[in-house]
């Protein structure tokens, strides 16, 4: 359930800037988050939504601004109350999943039992493996298990379903819903658009490094469109495209028309003897506003 | 410092290095067979070349013909007493007092006994004959303090300089930096975790070897250990302050060994020093394997107990301080 934003504010980021010599990564972003929601970044490669969650995870100092969390500026308490699940990350070799998460536990005055952890995020089966023998899927478990280990008030998961397959994505959205049933805070970066849509209850659009878009997946949609996409194959389109206004053949050999009025649009699509039975309509998405925004894929 | 933090990462290290077959077999079996090898090797004499020790004035300006004769080579001395113990040690084969005409050899010595001949076959006789009796020093006695210093120096500077960049690169360092770990504790848990794998294999390696060779062991085995453990400290240190910043694995093994192999060839591990050129006797002097070395000898061989090797141990003590605060001063995690 989305919720509204009321909740007290967790984090505040002021002003933040990251220079890496001559590149700006992240130009003067402000934004806040509030205690148990689930805040999204979005952007393509080299946005900067990755420095910026860095910066907010306090491994990588900004070159200007102010992070503050519950009001002050992030301290040796907020590494005790945050979990953290980076993009790239590697384990001590040689070492089971059951020690590696017995680790991990002992560098925290808080922990949660290794027992729970092993059964919430299904780990039973590999719990004696060596955690480089482990697929994608079970890897990015055991790695979302060590970011819970102490309970975080707050977790970071930055493109935790990268590289996965389709079936491991959806299992570990799953899990990121359970986390965010437990009032916890989560901040994720993601490419997809699916996904931040399904877990968020706040984005921030990035480019450049500056925000370009904020607030509900909802509301920014609203705000952005008033209209719907009708998708139909390209060989049941036999008119020119010129004749339809809003029209484009997409990457996937379809035709795509924007409509604020469907049954003008089909009617018109009637009468230029087009074949509807493949006729999808659908809303518009993140993906669109992403690429309305920036003029970029978000992928790309 | 957190003694739970501490002992969680150094017990993973722990694990680490133990699962690592090879790391492990490598780290055990390379310095058994390397005293092993030099203890056949040298079985039977020492080095080729004849060494005579001269205090007091200079071999190549005395006119008597012994000193210009090829094949001996001629050291300066500068400590008499210390040099006619090395006469009855066997490590030199014939000493001379210049200043006041006087020259020691070994009465068991073989070498001794020739260069004698050769002196008084020349017609010499200004040099008053004093005799010294000792058990010979074999060249393996001589080079197993060494052969362990060398083993501790490649385990302390790749065991855990060459890991710590390993985790700087793949991403170890910055989880664990996300967490309340601190770098001193991180730190605190590598240096611990190498220096007791350190002196346990020195351990095992020297009781090993001395059931073949049966080592000479004429000091205490307390001081001995005093040596190692405060040698392994010394090149850990030297190891962490390596790895301080670096994540690329290449640069790394290049500085490793841009540091280790002069340390191989010039503190003393193969061969004496004392022949070599002052400078070089003095560059020696801040490379910590040569105190190591010459501690751990002067221990074995000598019977030295600690005090006549504290300036070893100060020394070791005064690079231990400046290279883990360099090393703490410059660690970065990423």
């Amino acid at each position: 359930m989305k919720k509204g934003f009321i909740n007290p504010v967790l984090l505040e980021v002021r002003d933040l800037v990251k220079h890496y010599r001559d590149i700006v990564a992240v130009d003067g972003i402000s934004f806040s988050i509030a205690k148990g929601l689930c805040f999204g970044l979005l952007g393509p490669n080299g946005a900067g939504k990755t420095t910026t969650v860095e910066m907010l995870e306090g491994v990588n100092p900004p070159t200007r601004g102010e992070i503050l969390y519950l009001g002050s500026p992030i301290g040796p308490q907020f590494k005790e109350d945050a979990g953290i699940m980076f993009q790239r990350t590697a384990l001590q070799d040689h070492i089971t999943v059951r020690e590696a998460l017995s680790m991990f536990q002992q560098l925290y005055r808080r922990s949660t039992s290794i027992e729970k952890l092993i059964e919430q995020y299904s780990l039973q089966e590999f719990v004696d493996r060596d955690t480089r023998k482990l697929s994608g899927g079970q890897r990015q478990r055991l790695l979302l298990a060590i970011a819970m280990i102490n309970a975080p008030d707050i977790l970071f998961l930055d493109e935790p379903t990268t590289g996965l397959d389709p079936q491991s994505r959806r299992n570990f959205w799953r899990l990121v819903k359970s986390i965010k049933a437990m009032e916890k805070t989560v901040v994720l970066t993601t490419h997809y658009m699916e996904e931040a849509y399904m877990l968020c209850d706040e984005i921030a659009i990035m480019d450049h490094g500056r925000i370009i878009a904020q607030g509900t997946p909802d509301q920014l949609l609203a705000e952005h469109f008033n209209d719907v996409v009708l998708v139909l194959p390209e060989d049941d389109f036999h008119a020119d495209l010129e004749v339809l206004p809003n029209a484009i053949f997409n990457e996937d050999g379809k035709v795509e028309i924007l409509s604020r009025d469907v049954n003008a649009t089909i009617i018109r699509l009637l009468e230029l003897g087009t074949s509807l039975s493949q006729l999808q309509i659908r809303p518009r998405t993140l993906e669109d506003l992403f690429l309305e925004l920036t003029g970029k894929e978000l992928r790309s | 410092m957190r003694l739970r933090r501490f002992s969680a990462v150094l017990r993973a290290r722990n694990y680490e290095f133990f699962r690592d077959r090879a790391a492990w077999g490598w780290s055990v079996l390379f310095p058994v067979l390397v005293v092993m090898g030099f203890a056949y090797a040298f079985s039977g004499d020492s080095l080729e070349l004849y060494k005579v020790g001269v205090h007091g004035g200079s071999a190549a300006a005395h006119e008597a013909a012994f000193f210009k004769v090829r094949y001996i080579q001629f050291i300066p001395i500068e400590e008499l007493a210390e040099a006619i113990t090395k006469v009855q040690r066997h490590q030199l084969d014939m000493l001379f007092d210049m200043t006041r005409g006087r020259y020691w050899v070994n009465d068991s010595s073989p070498r001794g006994y020739i260069l004698e001949r050769i002196l008084t076959g020349d017609g010499e006789g200004r040099f008053l004959r004093q005799s010294v009796s000792g058990e010979q020093i074999r060249y393996v006695d001589w080079v197993i303090p060494g052969v362990i210093g060398m083993n501790m120096m490649f385990s302390a500077l790749f065991g855990v300089g060459y890991v710590i960049v390993r985790y700087r690169k793949n991403g170890v360092l910055k989880r664990l930096r996300a967490t309340p770990l601190t770098a001193f504790e991180f730190l605190a848990a590598q240096v611990m975790s190498r220096l007791w794998l350190i002196v346990s294999i020195v351990i095992l390696v020297y009781l090993s070897t001395d059931l073949v060779v049966d080592f000479r062991m004429y000091g205490s085995y307390a001081d001995l250990l005093v040596v190692l453990i405060l040698g392994a400290i010394t090149l850990i240190s030297l190891g962490l302050t390596i790895a301080a910043r670096i994540s690329s694995e290449e640069l790394a093994n290049g500085l490793l060994n841009l540091i280790s192999w002069p340390m191989l060839f010039l503190s003393g591990v193969w061969f004496s020093i004392e022949g070599l050129h002052p400078y070089i006797q003095k560059f020696a002097l801040i490379l910590p394997l040569t105190h190591v070395t010459e501690a751990a000898r002067a221990v074995m061989i000598d019977g030295a107990g600690l005090m006549a090797i504290s300036d070893h141990l100060l020394a070791l003590m005064a690079m231990t301080a400046l290279f883990l605060a360099i090393g703490s001063y410059t660690f970065r995690w990423e």
